[in-house]
């Protein structure tokens, strides 16, 4: 028979395996969609720096798309995003539109 | 054997951390612990242990600082009273939920307001659900042996908790008594080598404390940590076994004092047990079978060994020197848990003493034991709560 769980929890919770929390992903958790207009984008890479949880992809110093299995919907990028010529390259869409 | 000394509680203490020579110390001071860091500082200045001492702003930094390099794989001791004990308050739970056997000897003072620096047990009862170890001490002698134990305790395998080594501001913390101290070797073979289980220090296997764990699992990681607190019984006294072999000095979950043919007992913790026990030795003169049970370990309450031991008497009372307002008293309170499984319940009373270092007289255990003289006779218990030794 197995162990009950709380027997095979590591003691005082701790967490035994590095970068476990890739295995997190947030991106459930969102409502509400960032999308990239590339025309807009001037490689600032704003949007790199400030999301809290690394969902925007860089490729040889220019950004990709967004990671979705961990961009939280939260619209940080999209409010640091300063575009072009006053038109942003992110805006935030609601999920599943 | 070990030298004999005339020395203070807190000397005393701070003696058996010398010995010990923990890794790190992170403390703030507090009347009446102050004087035991302050001791224990100048054996780092003088070089005679080499512990890494934090100087920290306040009792919660000096917590976190601990739960840190408990963490990070040190063996690790601080000391406090009173509001000290409160500030640290949130951080003791999470040395307890991380399972950091951190030693931490309590000074027993009272709790504000109004501001009070003598001693009362508030500041430990207060803390008794964090999920620490509190083991408590009559005497100078005996805040020295707990705190040598505490450390083999909160370190074994088998356990990982934090654990508290409570003694009486001043009465024991800056009295000076007689005390018996082991041989330098002795204790450093006693504790032994410390390593940690999980160190964070350990970079070739990295590893994160404090998670957020929800709904999911939370509730399984508090039932493990309730079976690690059913395990410390055995532990405590397998280490006072070993105790014993080394210095001749028994020590048990509690201490009983004339109790076997007792029909009348007082249930009552630290340096108080003195006066209560010279006051029982009166009343056995007078033919009147009192007797004494004094806890030892008060956490985790050892319920099952203390209704054994109190299942023959008529009446006892519960004697403390804390209050839950709105409630019984602490220790009355356990007693209780403990006695529900007796078939014959003895009567039980609960008085409140010595609050803010008011002094515990032999004419207020006289007073206790005459009530319970007469609760046994009628088996009439008339106020189940009251205060004792107050000023008219
Ligand atoms: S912040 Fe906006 S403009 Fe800058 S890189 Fe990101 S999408 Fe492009
Ligand atoms: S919406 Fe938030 S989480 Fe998603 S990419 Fe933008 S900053 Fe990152």
């Amino acid at each position: 028979m197995k162990e009950p769980l709380w027997k095979r929890l590591p003691a005082g919770s701790v967490i035994l395996e590095a970068g476990s929390a890739a295995k997190f992903k947030t991106g459930s958790w969102r409502s509400m969609r960032p999308k990239w207009i590339e025309e807009n984008c001037i490689q600032c890479l704003f949007c790199w720096i400030y999301c809290p949880d690394m969902s925007v992809t860089v490729k040889d110093g220019k950004r990709g798309e967004f990671n979705f299995d961990y961009c939280k919907g939260c619209g940080i990028c999209a409010l640091e995003c300063p575009g072009k010529k006053g038109n942003k390259a992110i805006v935030m869409e609601e999920e599943g539109k | 054997m070990g030298k004999i000394v005339a020395v203070t509680g807190n000397e005393a203490v701070a003696e058996a951390l010398r010995q010990i020579n923990p890794d790190v110390c992170a403390a703030y001071p507090i009347t009446p612990a102050t004087d035991l860091m302050q001791r224990f500082a100048s054996f780092i200045s003088d070089g005679k242990v080499d512990t890494e001492m934090v100087l920290v702003e306040s009792e919660h930094s000096a917590m976190s600082a601990c739960i840190g390099a408990s963490a990070a794989g040190g063996r690790v001791a601080t000391a406090t009273s009173s509001q000290g004990l409160a500030l640290m308050w949130e951080m003791l739970f999470i040395a307890a939920g991380d399972r950091l056997p951190i030693v931490m000897p309590v000074v027993n003072r009272a709790l504000s307001a109004p501001l009070n620096i003598h001693g009362d047990h508030s500041d430990s009862m207060g803390a008794r659900d964090s999920g620490w170890i509190q083991l408590y001490s009559e005497t100078a002698q005996e805040a020295y042996d707990n705190a040598v134990q505490a450390f083999r305790i909160a370190e074994h395998l088998d356990i990982r908790l934090p654990a508290m080594v409570c003694m009486d501001g001043f009465i024991v913390s800056h009295s000076i008594e007689r005390v018996e101290y082991i041989e330098d070797a002795d204790v450093k073979n006693f504790v032994g080598e410390y390593k940690q289980v999980n160190p964070l220090l350990d970079l070739d296997n990295p590893k994160s404390y404090g998670p957020l764990i929800l709904t999911d699992r939370y509730h399984e990681y508090k039932r493990a940590q309730h079976e690690v607190m059913t395990k410390v019984k055995n532990v405590v006294l397998e280490v006072a076994a070993d105790f014993e072999k080394m210095t001749g000095r028994k020590y048990g979950l509690f201490e009983t004092y004339r109790l076997d043919d007792a029909e009348i007992a007082i249930v009552i913790l630290n340096s108080a047990a003195g006066t209560t026990k010279d006051t029982i030795d009166e009343y056995r003169d007078k033919g009147i079978k009192a007797g004494l049970l004094k806890p030892r370990m008060f956490r985790p309450f050892p319920y099952e060994e203390i209704a054994e031991a109190l299942k023959h008497l008529k009446a006892i009372a519960v004697l403390d020197r804390a209050d839950s307002f709105g409630g019984y008293g602490p220790l009355f309170s356990e007693i209780c848990g403990a006695v529900m499984s007796i078939d014959k319940k003895p009567a039980v009373i609960n008085k409140i003493y010595g609050l803010g270092g008011r002094d515990y007289l032999p004419d207020q255990a006289e007073k206790v034991l005459d009530e319970l003289t007469g609760i046994a006779n009628t088996g009439k218990v008339n106020i189940i709560k009251e205060y004792i030794g107050v000023r008219e």
